[in-house]
């Protein structure tokens, strides 16, 4: 009981002095130790990269075509592994992860990408369930989350559409709730607004950072740089697979 | 799986198969053929082996007795016989000197030298049904050490003929059917790699929702079981269609008389049971190797 008391106190003071530092404690859901990769054709697309994100944060990860982005997007999907360093993502350790913990490593994410890949014959509301389906929801919770989630990326009218009678921003709305509807603890968003006009990329990432304010972490993967620049936000800049610049309420330089 | 899941699959697979309906066809044209063709093969073998069967059971040889052995030795040497492995206890019969005599003359009735030849010149006997014809070399030495068995008559050629013929169909169609399962697996699983290869982005998706494995397998091992299962009902009732024609046209060239095939209906429920069996096992088997590849995002 002593022993008990004793860590309690050690861990109130630690709380204390962190919060009187400014810091709060947040879970790390991204961890990069000294990444390195190289291909089987020899590119090496990283070079010593070191990246840490916390829980709630919104980042965008901005770069040049080849300079790494994407392999990035890559490690932290286990796509494929590091060639050297660690990677860690929501507490999964992806050196060393068995093949059968990916897909419950990829359930606390929600991946979107630049061709939105929905599944054409399917409505709006079957590429939901789809994805839902997908990790074993019942039919009751599919009722309950989906039109929530609908609501949320304002598509509530469109469950019946298909993607291909939708418009580019709409798809990528579809997308967003499809990466959503299964409550994920971060998003992962591959050049979200590539396929867009400015007014509905702008569009997109104001609903992306509405859904940061809720509480789930994002990590927007661009180069547009007026649309960084807009908003306010973490900028983590690779150029030739290194890190050049990582900063808050950064600016993307060319 | 979970319990929700199931009907999933199950909607899954069915509906992939109309989605893809060209391929399908293809699929089930393939298994109807593999069938057909190992079917064929089986039936041959049953037939073949349903013949020797029942040449089998006429087998039987002579053990000639010693002449002064009393009725009593008779009656003890009998048992004895009886009790040797893999003679059939029921089919051990004593025959006479004049018994064998009226055997013997028949069809020469009308020959004097024959009806005229005294009960001496021949011996009592028994005759001895064997259960396995393999081991009719050893059952015949077996009977002729016990004392009392002056002498034997066996067909030992004929019985290992049998044997020698009954193996060679054998071996020849497990080994035909085993190739042609190899085929069938081999071209089913191809089939359903062109569906996966068409629905990878699909696939893909799912990997990226975080879909086991399983979860993306099963609605393709449900649809190559279904694909399997059309294929082993259709190409039953293609085959009863030709044993029926092969047995038809035996009949009418008078070839009955050598090869007579066995009834339809006394082996449709193995036929089919096989048939089914087959089918679902290629398919499921088909599909569940060939989506392996596509598992890897």
């Amino acid at each position: 009981m002593a022993a008990k008391n004793r860590y309690n106190k050690k861990a109130d003071a630690s709380i204390q002095r962190l919060q009187s530092s400014g810091r709060e404690m947040r879970a790390i859901m991204i961890r990069l130790i000294d990444i390195h990769k190289e291909y089987d054709n020899g590119t090496k697309a990283l070079k010593g990269i070191n990246l840490r994100i916390e829980d709630g944060e919104f980042v965008f990860l901005v770069g040049p075509s080849g300079s790494g982005k994407s392999t990035i997007v890559k490690l932290l999907t286990a796509e494929i592994t590091a060639s050297k360093g660690r990677v860690i993502v929501n507490g999964y350790n992806l050196n060393n992860i068995r093949r059968w913990q990916i897909p419950h490593m990829r359930r606390t994410l929600g991946v979107i990408f630049q061709d939105f890949r929905l599944i054409e014959k399917k409505t709006v509301q079957g590429n939901l369930e789809f994805a839902m389906r997908t990790v074993g929801a019942s039919g009751r919770e599919m009722r309950k989350r989906i039109p929530y989630v609908l609501d949320l990326v304002g598509l509530e009218d469109k469950a019946d559409a298909y993607p291909n009678e939708m418009s580019g921003g709409e798809q990528q709305r579809v997308a967003i709730a499809r990466a959503l509807v299964n409550n994920p603890r971060m998003i992962i968003a591959d050049e979200p607004t590539g396929n867009l006009d400015p007014r509905r990329s702008l569009e997109i990432m104001t609903l992306l950072e509405r859904i940061n304010a809720m509480g789930t972490t994002m990590l927007v993967v661009t180069h547009e740089r007026d649309l960084v620049n807009r908003f306010s936000k973490r900028v983590v800049a690779i150029k030739d697979g290194e890190l050049i610049r990582d900063g808050q309420g950064g600016y993307y330089r060319a | 799986m979970r319990r929700f899941n199931l009907g999933y699959f199950i909607k899954e697979g069915f509906s992939s198969i109309f989605s893809h309906g060209l391929m399908s066809f293809a699929a089930v044209c393939m298994i109807v053929a593999c069938l057909i063709i190992m079917g064929s093969f089986s039936l041959l073998a049953v037939n073949v082996d349903g013949m020797l069967s029942q040449l089998e059971e006429e087998n039987e040889f002579l053990a000639y007795i010693d002449e002064s052995f009393t009725p009593d030795q008779v009656r003890t040497l009998m048992e004895k016989i009886k009790q040797i492995d893999n003679v059939d206890p029921n089919g051990v019969t004593f025959i006479t000197r004049e018994q064998a005599k009226q055997d013997y003359l028949k069809g020469h009735e009308t020959d004097g030298l024959y009806v005229n030849m005294p009960d001496e010149v021949l011996r009592d006997r028994f005759s001895i049904h064997v259960i396995d014809l393999e081991k009719f070399t050893e059952t015949v030495e077996a009977v002729c050490a016990l004392p009392g068995v002056a002498n034997h008559r066996a067909e030992n050629k004929v019985a290992e003929g049998f044997v020698t013929v009954r193996n060679a169909v054998t071996a020849l169609a497990y080994v035909l059917i085993a190739i042609l399962a190899a085929v069938s697996l081999f071209i089913i699983s191809n089939t359903t790699r062109l569906a996966a290869f068409s629905r990878r982005e699909e696939i893909a998706i799912m990997k990226m929702c975080g879909a086991t494995d399983g979860f993306v397998r099963w609605p393709f091992i449900v649809e190559g079981l279904l694909l399997g299962l059309m294929g082993a009902a259709v190409a039953f009732f293609l085959q009863w269609g030709v044993y029926a024609a092969v047995g038809k046209a035996l009949a009418d060239s008078g070839a009955t008389a050598l090869f007579t095939l066995m009834e339809f209906s006394m082996i449709w429920k193995r036929v089919l049971a096989i048939f089914l069996l087959s089918g679902a096992a290629i398919g499921a088997l088909g599909s569940g190797f060939a989506i392996r590849k596509f598992l890897q995002v």
